[in-house]
């Protein structure tokens, strides 16, 4: 890490040297920067993991974008909006950033996407889920790419309400992201025709939840609905296997990752339901880069790894394409172009920058079903962007014109 | 109010973890003078220790309960007679960032073999199930949490207050040059302090593995509290940290029910009224 933000600035002081030679490259190279959590709650799911992915899609467009070498950097944000934000601000101010890729932690890339749009650079948030992104804190310069609170509500809130899970209680997260899936699955909950019945917020990492499951059980809803994620949703699980609460109230994990099942494994997931944007087994092209994954992290890539890829594949083919890392013209040639890989089919959304595409919602297969090593999830139905994702109309993003 | 009674018994249940692993915190400081930062580490390698028992060479979770704790004694002996020993006439902070560095070493290790998601370690088989208590459904297995805790604690406590052997370990700390005229190996004694309070670490490892998920993070996540469980209790002070670790975990649990955002400050709070009214902490003497 060291030795290559220190190749980075020496390279970066060279690029000094030859400023000019080219007007439409700044720097003269592609420079990406991953800020992410790689060490904590969230490394798994993206992390290093995520790095690899982003490594392998610059392998694929050959380290080159219209001429010129691209080069990667990533950091640990530990999980701190002030860390993520003064590494962005260090990397656009020294290092000529010309795309910030926010990893996990709704937080932090609240943060980040503020001084990507100071810089005017583009911001591509891949593994945080606030909505407020795109709705009350959006900006002309961020792209919000995978998932959103809204979009998972949309998936699990209305399939398990339906399904009949007609009362609701949380289990919520309390930081950014956590609020905001509660807000927007209460909202999906009560217009499919339930009701929520109480919350109870609990601190980041907050290892034991007995205590929170019981008053979780007192409140005789029949729905948990686990607004948090990582490590917090798989203790939480945990522990109500352990306490029997399984056995009144069926679990509903709200953001929940294939690496958070394979910790816990399919005994204590069976039937589980969760929304996802992307699952390795979903088609044959989404299996062969799964497997390319494999063959170098020795673990199935998750949906935000698999959108880390795509979304730098998207945007290099934007550069390619216009000769130029410009903020605004290649925000604005993302735009215009459709997404089309394994990753998924769809766009990104002209006026709040929000990426519109099929979600899934997924059931987690029991041990017999599944057939081999990562086989986890059956697909119970695939639901269109539009009807996943915030309306334009709905909008509460102030660029968006009504 | 049966609610309540519930939520008292888990803040037992954490309690115990805390008294178990200040404890040890208490008896190493008290001996050797350093604040072992690398608790939390090692009573994550208990944990993993544990686990990978199971998982590869099929040795079960009461095997383990045993060797578990040796085999994190030993890591503890290399610890002390390779670092630890050349700190003791040193400034606190020495030792404090020493055992730091470790700490960031020993989870550094874990996290590069395992991620931070972690693994899955089952309760054994006698003790999974429930027991009904009216109030509340109890697993059976925190039960005996609370039950192997307290005893591994008295146990600990008449060791050093009760027994000649502790009586040495006790002189050996306030004047360690006159205990060795007496023909003690002072220097050995203290190796075999740290190697048993890091023990008690591995121990509550094993304990706290069915409870918890088995990861890399786990004892970052708790060695914080457990610090300022010694703290409140007071630097050193044996009876006073079990006793403390119990009283904190119950305060935690409460804080859960009332005000459930601020469980994770509340140990802080307690921390600093205390040092407000008592600075050497609740059991603590003033020097």
């Amino acid at each position: 890490m060291k030795t290559t933000l220190k190749t980075l600035a020496l390279a970066s002081v060279l690029a000094c040297g030859s400023f000019g030679a080219q007007a439409q490259i700044s720097g003269d190279t592609i420079k990406i920067g991953i800020i992410t959590d790689m060490s904590s709650v969230y490394a798994d799911i993206d992390g290093a993991g995520g790095v690899e992915a982003i490594r392998m899609a610059i392998a694929d467009a050959k380290g080159m974008a219209a001429g010129k070498k691209i080069e990667l950097v990533f950091a640990d944000h530990q999980n701190k909006a002030d860390v993520a934000a003064s590494k962005a601000r260090e990397w656009f101010d020294t290092q000529g950033l010309d795309l910030l890729i926010g990893g996990t932690n709704s937080g932090t890339s609240l943060a980040m996407a503020k001084v990507a749009a100071e810089k005017k650079k583009p911001f591509i948030s891949i593994g945080a889920g606030t909505s407020r992104l795109t709705n009350e804190e959006c900006t002309p310069y961020t792209i919000h790419y995978a998932y959103d609170t809204v979009a998972l509500a949309n998936g699990t809130g209305a399939a398990v309400t339906k399904a009949g899970g007609k009362s609701w209680f949380f289990l919520t997260a309390d930081y950014a992201f956590g609020t905001s899936l509660q807000a927007d699955t209460s909202a999906v909950v009560t217009k499919s025709g339930g009701q929520v019945l109480g919350a109870v917020k609990h601190p980041l990492n907050a290892s034991d939840f007995s205590s929170f499951l019981l008053q979780a059980q007192s409140s005789k809803a029949q729905i948990l609905g686990l607004a948090n994620a990582g490590g917090d949703t798989i203790n939480a699980v945990k522990a109500a296997n352990e306490f029997g609460i399984t056995k009144t109230m069926k679990l509903a994990g709200l953001l929940m990752f294939i690496n958070d099942v394979h910790s816990l494994g399919l005994k204590t997931t069976e039937g589980m339901y969760l929304t996802d944007s992307w699952y390795w087994n979903q088609s044959p092209e989404a299996r062969a880069w799964a497997r390319r994954f494999f063959e170098k992290m020795k673990r199935m890539p998750s949906s935000l790894q698999a959108a880390d890829y795509s979304a730098v594949s998207h945007y290099l083919k934007a550069v390619e394409a216009i000769k130029s890392d410009d903020g605004d013209k290649v925000v604005a040639q993302m735009k215009a172009t459709p997404i089309n890989d394994f990753y998924t089919k769809g766009t990104i959304r002209k006026e709040d920058g929000r990426g519109v595409h099929d979600m899934f919602l997924l059931q987690v297969k029991s041990a017999k079903e599944s057939t081999e090593p990562w086989d986890y999830f059956k697909v119970v139905t695939r639901i269109a962007g539009d009807d996943a994702f915030t309306k334009l109309a709905d909008s509460k993003c102030p660029l968006v014109k009504k | 109010m049966p609610a309540l009674l519930g939520q008292l018994l888990l803040g037992l249940v954490n309690g115990s973890f805390y008294a178990m692993l200040s404890l040890g915190l208490a008896v190493i400081f008290g001996m050797l003078n350093i604040i072992n930062f690398a608790h939390g580490a090692l009573y994550m390698m208990g944990a993993f220790l544990a686990w990978m028992g199971l998982e590869y060479f099929g040795v079960n979770y009461w095997a383990m309960l045993l060797i578990a704790p040796l085999i994190v004694g030993a890591f503890g002996l290399v610890i002390e007679r390779l670092l630890l020993q050349w700190l003791y006439k040193l400034d606190h902070l020495y030792g404090l960032l020493l055992t730091f560095g470790l700490t960031l070493v020993i989870e550094g290790v874990f996290r590069s073999f395992f991620g931070v998601g972690g693994q899955p370690y089952a309760a054994p088989e006698a003790l999974s199930g429930a027991t009904n208590l009216g109030f509340m459904i109890l697993p059976n297995y925190r039960a005996w949490v609370v039950v192997a805790s307290l005893v591994v604690c008295l146990g600990v406590w008449v060791l050093i207050e009760k027994t000649s052997l502790g009586a040495t370990l006790r002189a050996g700390t306030e004047n360690p040059k006159l205990v060795q005229a007496f023909g003690v190996n002072v220097p050995r004694l203290v190796t075999l302090t740290y190697a048993g309070g890091v023990a008690l670490a591995g121990f509550a490892g094993v304990l706290a593995a069915p409870i918890l998920q088995v990861n890399s993070l786990m004892g970052s996540n708790l060695i914080i509290v457990v610090f300022a469980v010694v703290v409140i209790g007071g630097m050193g002070s044996i009876l006073g940290s079990i006793l403390t670790g119990l009283g904190l975990g119950i305060v935690e649990g409460l804080t859960k029910v009332f005000y459930p955002e601020a469980s994770n400050t509340v140990v802080f709070v307690v921390m600093a009224l205390v040092l407000l009214v008592r600075p050497a902490g609740l059991f603590g003497k003033e020097k």
